[in-house]
């Protein structure tokens, strides 16, 4: 059995190089969308929180989960909305 | 139950890698972040349903208030102000990451989880309060120049160590709050410290290494939350960010090293001295140019997007179409305040995106061109970084406007641009200087097209 860090840091090895090639095809016209639609997706740290914030102890961790919900949130929200209404924008020329 | 939850994150991870592949080009850029939104939407549920949560008010009321601002944000931010409000969400995502490090804080932390859970605070903390201080930077709510003082890097430097220390106390003594508020505490101070000494005009690199950085404060967020997708999707953004930050950085031809350390841009610039006469013209001769002109290149810069003139940049393109001319924009990779800052304006105005050259593409043809107009540019557009080896900016690759037929500088007066460097490029013998406001300028010649 492959221990837990081994696994969490294979897969992180495989994303960072996959990162990279993705990304490196983004157009330059596009480093503003790509640039706040890759916030977005950092607002991931949503669903870490979501767990923090549910274990129903009212302690510490709870609360501090319950903020990072909240911040989060903003990122994933606001990040793909805006996202949307700058890409909306792009247009072909007309012929 | 659990099994379907860490599957439905595999199917996560998919949308969010397939969505970025979509954002590769304009026609497909827009259903890439749909698609990935899809992504994150499956996540966020699936992470809902986990039989872990027993209570969910707290998560509730925390979606529900970061919706709200969430939402008003997108809605309300003009395209002008683009890079603040990035600069703000990296730094919402940072604090994020920091919380819930801090929270996935137990007493039954071994050594890896401790480790990860120092990095998820440092890396959260610093794009955190750096975020902050390049917000202001960017808001011009506080100056956007460099500020240095002596033994600045001593300072940093012990920051940096005690950082360090205090890491490793920490790990030792887990149950010692002492250890993990000093971190907590440094990690904020850190982020500050690093950004002030970063000028204006290298907010691009700035930005795009905090976007970086809030990728990895979620991916280390994730090891210490044991979750691969907050891993897979962290370093997504993490690489994303780092390869932004390299393209900003060659761009300049400047290092890392030198944008974050430098403070370039505070020391006044030497330069060597420029030769020659500024050549002014009025509106009314710029038409008659113009109209006789069969291919016409717009440079932009920042000034452009502070006089508010894509819009009327765009109506004066169209004339010129209409009068038959071939109409192109030069868009320089650091031109503006955040990579593509320049495109977002100009599709904003309703350019079409297959008028907007990059560099690259520009500079092979721009002696084709008969009038290049420069709008609010000044450092991209500096031929002393051909021509003056002297110069602090020799060696960054610029627009040649220069070997246009005729070049159209727009500028409120004679002042140097923002990284306080002569232009020669305002002497040469091409070259006509418009002043004023960019916006009257550009709308002056639209009305000229128009009588």
């Amino acid at each position: 059995m492959i221990p837990p860090e081994v696994f969490l840091t294979f897969i992180l090895m495989l994303s960072v190089f996959l990162g990279f090639e993705l990304i490196s095809k983004v157009p330059a016209t596009l480093h503003t969308p790509l640039m706040s639609g890759a916030n977005a997706i950092s607002g991931i740290t949503l669903v870490g929180a979501i767990g923090l914030a549910g274990t129903g102890n009212h302690d510490l961790s709870n609360w501090l989960g319950a903020a990072a919900v909240g911040l989060a949130t903003i990122n994933v929200v606001g990040g793909y909305l805006v996202t949307d209404r700058m890409l909306a924008m792009f247009k072909k020329k007309e012929n | 139950m659990d099994t379907l939850i860490q599957f439905s994150f595999v199917v996560a991870a998919a949308l969010f890698i397939y969505g970025l592949k979509q954002l590769g080009s304009p026609a497909t850029a827009r259903r890439g972040n749909l698609i990935s939104s899809t992504g994150m939407l499956i996540a966020i549920v699936s992470a809902l349903v986990d039989q872990g949560i027993v209570e969910y008010q707290f998560i509730l009321i925390g979606i529900a208030l970061g919706s709200i601002v969430g939402v008003a944000a997108a809605r309300l931010v003009q395209m002008t102000s683009m890079p603040e409000m990035v600069a703000l969400f990296n730094g919402f995502g940072g604090m994020a990451s920091l919380l819930v490090g801090w929270a996935a804080l137990s007493p039954a932390a071994g050594t890896f989880n401790l480790v990860t859970i120092v990095l998820s605070i440092l890396i959260g903390g610093l794009t955190f309060t750096g975020s902050l201080v390049a917000y202001g930077k960017l808001s011009e709510t506080i100056s956007s120049a460099a500020v240095m003082f002596t033994g600045q890097q001593v300072v940093n430097s012990l920051i940096v160590l005690s950082i360090l220390a205090s890491a490793f106390m920490f790990c030792l003594q887990p149950t010692d709050p002492q250890w993990l508020y000093l971190v907590v505490g440094l990690s904020l101070l850190f982020g500050i410290m690093a950004v002030i000494p970063i000028g204006g005009a290298d907010m691009p690199v700035v930005i795009s290494l905090l976007n970086s950085y809030s990728g990895l404060a979620a991916c280390a967020a994730g090891f210490a939350v044991d979750n691969n997708i907050l891993i897979v999707a962290g370093s997504l953004v993490g690489a994303s960010g780092i390869i932004l930050t390299q393209i900003m950085c060659k761009a300049m031809n400047r290092s890392l090293a030198n944008v974050l350390f430098s403070g370039f841009g505070s020391a006044q610039a030497q330069g060597g001295e420029v030769e020659g006469e500024v050549k002014p013209i009025t509106v009314e001769d710029a038409y008659y140019v113009l109209e006789a002109a069969t291919n016409v290149a717009f440079i932009p810069g920042y000034g452009m997007a502070v006089a508010q003139a894509q819009h009327v940049v765009k109506e004066l393109a169209e004339l010129l179409e209409q009068n038959g001319a071939e109409v192109n924009f030069g868009i320089h990779p650091v031109a503006g305040r955040m990579p593509g800052h320049m495109n977002v304006l100009l599709a904003e105005a309703d350019v079409p995106y297959d008028q907007l050259l990059e560099m690259d593409e520009i500079n092979p043809r721009i002696e084709t061109v008969d009038v290049a107009i420069v709008i609010g540019a000044n450092d991209v557009v500096n031929p002393a970084a051909r021509e003056m080896e002297s110069s602090p900016i020799y060696g960054m690759p610029v627009i040649n406007v220069d070997h246009a037929r005729t070049v159209f500088v727009l500028k409120r007066s004679m002042a140097s641009g923002f990284a306080g460097i002569e232009n020669p490029l305002f002497y040469k013998d091409n070259t006509r200087m418009l002043f004023g406001d960019a916006k009257e300028s550009i709308g002056g010649l639209v009305r000229e097209f128009g009588s």
